[in-house]
């Protein structure tokens, strides 16, 4: 086993009802790696991290970590650890007594067992908190001791079910930094489930994207943004314009109403394509410039560090999202609706995705 | 509550003021009676005594009776609980196939006559060649607390988090210590609460005992033996007066275990 396939998902099925809730999975996890498993709800990621953890049994495929086989072996085996997107807290135990529920197996003397778990408090910040009950803390508290009570068990993977979805926005982005601080430090692969695809860009390594229990993508967030793979990818991570498009010569697409655009494409000459753009990669300008194309202002919003505009473009339906950064200090109007501009973009920022 | 002391708000009052008598004064002449210095239950009181409470101790076949119902009654709620809470479980906690048609068919034994139940189980018992005895009315004790118990556990289990027991698993206990750690903890309030419950029915039954009971009687069977001696039935009276207070005393405390039971609850999704 190399540390690339510290954890192999290897073609794993789960059915709920004869429904495939995770369909043919297919992936490596490194060894230190923060992973995270992004996708709407019902995409099956939760379904394919309870498989890793052994809440639920594949119906096909086998799951090997560090490469031992363990398909179908319980979870009190396990190698991994998980948090809850409940937390699960022991209400019934003060935060001492939950964080050692892992280590009373592990027979340590007191001192040895009061020093771990003394340690685990230190580094959720939360010292003089072990006599606390789990219904006095807060919600980011309980949280973090959800994350002491796994890791205290030094686990070879750590795994998280959407553990920020329950806290505010502000709490929610502090832990974010501090979740992959934590796992930089401790080095513990991390495999983390989320929908929200800000999060997983800002935390992750690599990202594997999930739709209808399906592995569309599994990439690092740079290229999943810049590169993606599908229209469903595109579409999901961030905002993105598509343009359907013919090849007429090598390089050079005939994209409807954008007129001729010139594109590094290995598609042969005749094939339907579809072009995508993000909408920050799009320049507006007031005056003319080559190879840009026409279009008017529907609507503006001004955001601060940068504006939003939608733009009609003659000759297609859909408008056209295009986003810039406020560089310069706009005190009078910018671009304003009505408005005639003219957009273009660098010829290698147009993403080439298979016609579907 | 200021909101309604309308005239609507009076009348409702006085239905409730007189809906409580109507439950309670007619029990209240039970410890009223038990102090009363006359062997005959009627009025004019005559003068307060005592001698009922000392009639009572002294009646070593009464003491007996009753020495017998508590055996019945923790023998049948100890095991009709312990029968509830594997199927408590498993009804609240997995997919079990028809689970809703079992729950049906043992609450239905709730609305089955006890004097049918009792029947049936006599000309079980005669048909099987049992000898009837203390413990066959513990065998039919249980047939009707079962249902009682599984009631009162199933609310129980359904309030906290199947993650819990997960979050056990994961952090390395079996199935076993599982339960042991977080599960009975997590529905002792339950537990207790249908042990006292299972306890009361038992206690409290006449009619299977009429019918599944040998040479030894239960209290309800003996009391009932004694309405024929009249002199007697202020010593009985004194009994079902302590019977009262204990089994209300019981009763608050099985119920406030209940609901605070769901009090913790709320809070834990609440939070």
């Amino acid at each position: 086993m190399s540390d690339e396939d510290f954890i192999r998902i290897d073609h794993v099925t789960k059915r709920f009802s004869g429904i495939a809730a995770v369909d043919d999975a297919n992936l490596s996890i490194h060894r230190g790696e923060f992973f995270s498993l992004l996708g709407p709800s019902g995409c099956g990621k939760t379904t394919l991290l309870r498989m890793i953890a052994g809440f639920e049994f594949p119906a096909m495929g086998e799951i090997y970590v560090e490469g031992a086989r363990i398909t179908d072996v319980p979870p009190h085996l396990r190698p991994s650890n998980m948090v809850f997107q409940s937390y699960a807290i022991f209400p019934h135990l003060n935060v001492f007594d939950n964080i050692a529920y892992g280590l009373r197996r592990a027979r340590l003397s007191k001192a040895e067992l009061a020093g771990r778990v003394n340690d685990a408090l230190a580094m959720i910040k939360l010292e003089g908190f072990g006599a606390r009950r789990a219904d006095e803390l807060s919600g980011g508290q309980r949280q973090r001791v959800a994350l002491a009570r796994a890791l205290v068990c030094r686990p070879k993977v750590l795994l998280l079910d959407e553990p920020l979805g329950a806290l505010d926005k502000r709490l929610r982005e502090s832990m974010q930094i501090e979740l992959r601080q934590l796992q930089k430090s401790v080095g513990i692969t991390f495999v983390f489930v989320t929908h929200d695809q800000e999060e997983a860009l800002s935390m992750s390594d690599r990202i594997a994207v999930m739709s209808g229990g399906k592995i569309l993508q599994i990439a690092t967030p740079r290229v999943l943004y810049e590169q993606p793979n599908c229209r469903e990818v595109a579409d999901f991570i961030g905002t993105i314009n598509f343009f359907d498009g013919r090849v007429v010569a090598p390089n050079t697409i005939d994209a409807g109403p954008l007129g001729t655009v010139r594109i590094a494409s290995a598609e042969p000459a005749g094939a339907k394509i579809l072009l995508a753009l993000r909408p920050e990669k799009i320049a507006l300008t007031a005056d003319p410039v080559p190879n840009a194309i026409q279009g008017s202002v529907v609507a503006a919003a001004y955001l601060g560090e940068r504006s939003h505009y939608t733009i009609a473009v003659p000759g297609r339906s859909e408008p056209v999202a295009v986003s810039g950064q406020n560089a310069e200090k706009i005190v009078t109007r910018g671009h304003a609706p009505g408005d005639t501009v003219y957009l273009s973009w660098a010829a290698d920022a147009v993403v080439v995705l298979p016609c579907d | 509550m200021r909101n309604n002391a309308g005239r609507g708000g009076i009348g409702l009052f006085a239905y409730a003021i007189f809906y409580l008598a109507f439950l309670y004064v007619p029990v209240l002449f039970l410890p009223l009676f038990s102090f009363n210095d006359s062997v005959f239950i009627s009025f004019p009181l005559t003068g307060f005594t005592t001698q009922w409470y000392g009639q009572m101790l002294a009646d070593g076949a009464m003491l007996h009776a009753l020495g017998n119902s508590l055996q019945v009654g923790a023998i049948a709620s100890l095991v009709s609980t312990m029968l509830a809470i594997p199927t408590a479980k498993a009804l609240t906690r997995y997919r079990v196939p028809g689970g809703a048609t079992i729950l049906g068919i043992v609450n239905l034994s709730l609305f089955i006559p006890e004097i049918v139940l009792g029947i049936s189980l006599l000309i079980l018992l005669n048909t099987a060649g049992v000898p009837r005895s203390l413990a066959t009315i513990m065998l039919g004790h249980i047939v009707v607390c079962v249902p009682f118990a599984i009631t009162v556990l199933m609310s129980r289990f359904d309030g906290f988090d199947k993650n819990l027991e997960e979050a056990s698993l994961d952090l390395g206990e079996n199935g076993w210590m599982t339960f042991w750690r977080v599960t009975f903890p997590l529905v002792l309030p339950g537990i207790i609460s249908s042990l006292l419950l299972s306890f009361m029915v038992s206690f409290d039954d006449f009619m299977i005992a009429f019918f599944l009971s040998g040479d030894e009687a239960t209290l309800p069977i003996y009391i009932w033996g004694q309405m024929r001696f009249p002199y007697k039935l202020p010593a009985v009276l004194a009994l079902g007066a302590l019977i009262l207070i204990v089994s209300t005393v019981l009763v608050v405390f099985a119920e406030s275990l209940r609901s605070r039971g769901l009090k913790d609850r709320h809070k834990m999704v609440g939070a």
